[in-house]
């Protein structure tokens, strides 16, 4: 799936009051239905331990969940994966998720996807779909989703989309590797008649720490990536809303990630699993619980998993006594275990840890040395891409 | 044929409706009214709550602010000018379209 990010709580016309405890329920839950997917992107942000079809959640137990979220007050379902629409009964799930009152959005990479299968989805209540593209063309795209003519079939869901009506959002995951394509992707998604554009830096945890080197864009990359968003955010606005996330190497705070470790937002893992955010699993040792075992609720409140870095209690130096650790409560989890080997320290990517000068130095190494291997995501630990070329 | 949410401009002669992807509705839960929209929740005050119980792609700009004027007996000038720009916002985030435009394309 992509990187999307958590639901904004946004002033659109009058502020909404500000979150006073530690966690509130969320606006928005993410759904990962399946790990199972036809694509390979070397980035992909689901965990390295793909988890099997025969672990997935049933229709009904998908039901039964939906109905609960909406119970406790969730608004917005986001269908994620891997490629959700692996699951033959998506519609029937989308479909439930509508009548429980649930504002629907498929986040897909969409290769698989049929003309009647998407009208079926917009009957069945779909409000809004989300494609994701590796880059501007096909050979850049093709090879980074490691599946031949994928970008063609996602350009035809795409318009597909837009002549049943359903406001599309164009997710574009960048890298060194395919930034010199932005203002092409640009161009693209205001051809394609989206809606939204979410233009989104890697962020580099499971796949793509794995991939680091081979992805980790050049300063100069970022520099002009800015540039060129901010210049067709001004020029397009009222025609193509432009978000953009940066990745945060190169960034002298961390971002706040999720809004907060397990404070307003959860995801929901394809058997079940209730996680702070879709990379939570990359970070070993902590037991989620599952909505098989428990209530929502439940969950939620009395998780340890999520207890454990909620609010700034759990905080080492230099966050405790930072005046910051409101604002970013100590970025992002997953990062600090990749890089440090411990969740429960300070995100590296906030220039006052010790080894963020590090972290910066190697990504920047890693970027000018250009490697450009990759290695796919796949359910057996990922493969080389030396090896499928050798193998064709 | 698509709903136009594009670069509307709303005036006295538009017809406001919401467009499929963006739902009003009252969220028991939080007891307030919410719009959603995609990857947006927003929290409309009580004027636009208002407003947007009124936008059903029939009434004209111009109808609701006089029912609005009469109901509050209020300027109309002031309130016109509210009513405008606060579904010019909507608009120029997508979120509305507008039924008595005639379409640019
Ligand atoms: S492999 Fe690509 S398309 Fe498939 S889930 Fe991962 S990021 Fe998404
Ligand atoms: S020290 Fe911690 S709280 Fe302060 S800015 Fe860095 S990550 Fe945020």
């Amino acid at each position: 799936m992509s990187e999307t990010g958590v639901t904004r709580i946004e002033s659109g016309i009058a502020p909404v009051a500000p979150v006073a405890r530690d966690h509130v329920i969320p606006l928005a839950v993410l759904a990962e239905l399946t790990h199972r997917c036809p694509l390979q992107c070397p980035y992909c942000s689901n965990p390295v331990d793909l988890e099997r079809a025969g672990q997935e959640l049933t229709t009904d137990e998908w039901r039964k969940t939906l109905t609960e979220l909406a119970q406790i007050g969730v608004l917005q379902i986001h269908f994620s994966g891997g490629e959700p629409t692996v699951r033959k009964d998506l519609a029937e799930i989308v479909r439930h998720a509508n009548d429980v009152g649930l504002y629907t959005n498929l986040i897909t990479s969409a290769v698989l996807l049929t003309r009647e299968k998407l009208k079926d989805l917009a009957d069945a209540g779909l409000s809004h779909i989300q494609i994701s593209f590796q880059g501007s063309e096909t050979i850049v795209a093709d090879r980074v989703a490691g599946l031949a003519k994928s970008h063609d079939k996602k350009i035809q869901v795409a318009r597909w989309a837009r002549e049943l009506d359903l406001p599309l959002t164009v997710n574009a995951v960048m890298h060194r590797q395919n930034l010199h394509q932005l203002s092409d992707v640009i161009q693209m998604a205001v051809d394609l008649d989206a809606d939204r554009l979410e233009v989104a830096n890697v962020q580099y945890y499971g796949w793509a720490l794995k991939n680091r080197a081979a992805l980790m864009p050049t300063l100069q990359q970022i520099e002009d990536c800015t540039r060129i968003v901010e210049d067709a955010q001004t020029r397009l606005k009222g025609t193509l809303a432009i978000d953009y996330v940066v990745p945060d190497y190169y960034a002298i705070r961390p971002k706040k990630c999720m809004g907060g470790w397990g404070r307003q937002f959860f995801n929901i893992s394809p058997s079940g699993k209730v996680l702070p955010c879709h990379a939570a699993e990359t970070i070993t040792g902590l037991a989620f619980d599952s909505v098989r075992d428990h209530s929502i609720a439940w969950i939620w409140e009395n998780s340890e998993a999520l207890n454990r870095y909620r609010g700034t209690g759990w905080m080492p130096e230099p966050c405790r006594s930072c005046d910051h650790r409101e604002e970013d409560f100590g970025g992002c989890r997953c990062q600090a275990f990749a890089l440090t080997g411990d969740a429960g320290n300070t995100d590296p990517a906030c220039a006052l840890s010790p080894l963020h000068e590090g972290i910066f130095k190697t990504a920047e190494r890693e970027a000018a040395e250009g490697a450009s291997q990759f290695i796919y995501r796949n359910f057996s630990g990922g493969t080389r891409e030396e090896d499928v070329i050798n193998r064709a | 044929m698509t709903t136009r949410t594009r670069n509307v401009t709303i005036g006295e002669a538009s017809r406001p409706a919401l467009p499929r992807h963006v739902k009003f509705r009252f969220d028991e839960t939080r007891q307030a009214w919410v719009i959603l929209a995609p990857e947006r929740v927003l929290a409309p005050d009580e004027t636009a709550v208002e407003v947007l119980q009124l936008c059903d792609g029939e009434r004209t700009v111009s109808d609701m602010v006089d029912r609005l004027a009469a109901k509050y007996a209020a300027d109309r000038k002031d309130i016109g000018a509210d009513v405008i720009a606060m579904l010019q916002d909507l608009a120029d985030k997508g979120f509305l379209a507008d039924k008595g435009a005639v379409s640019h394309e």
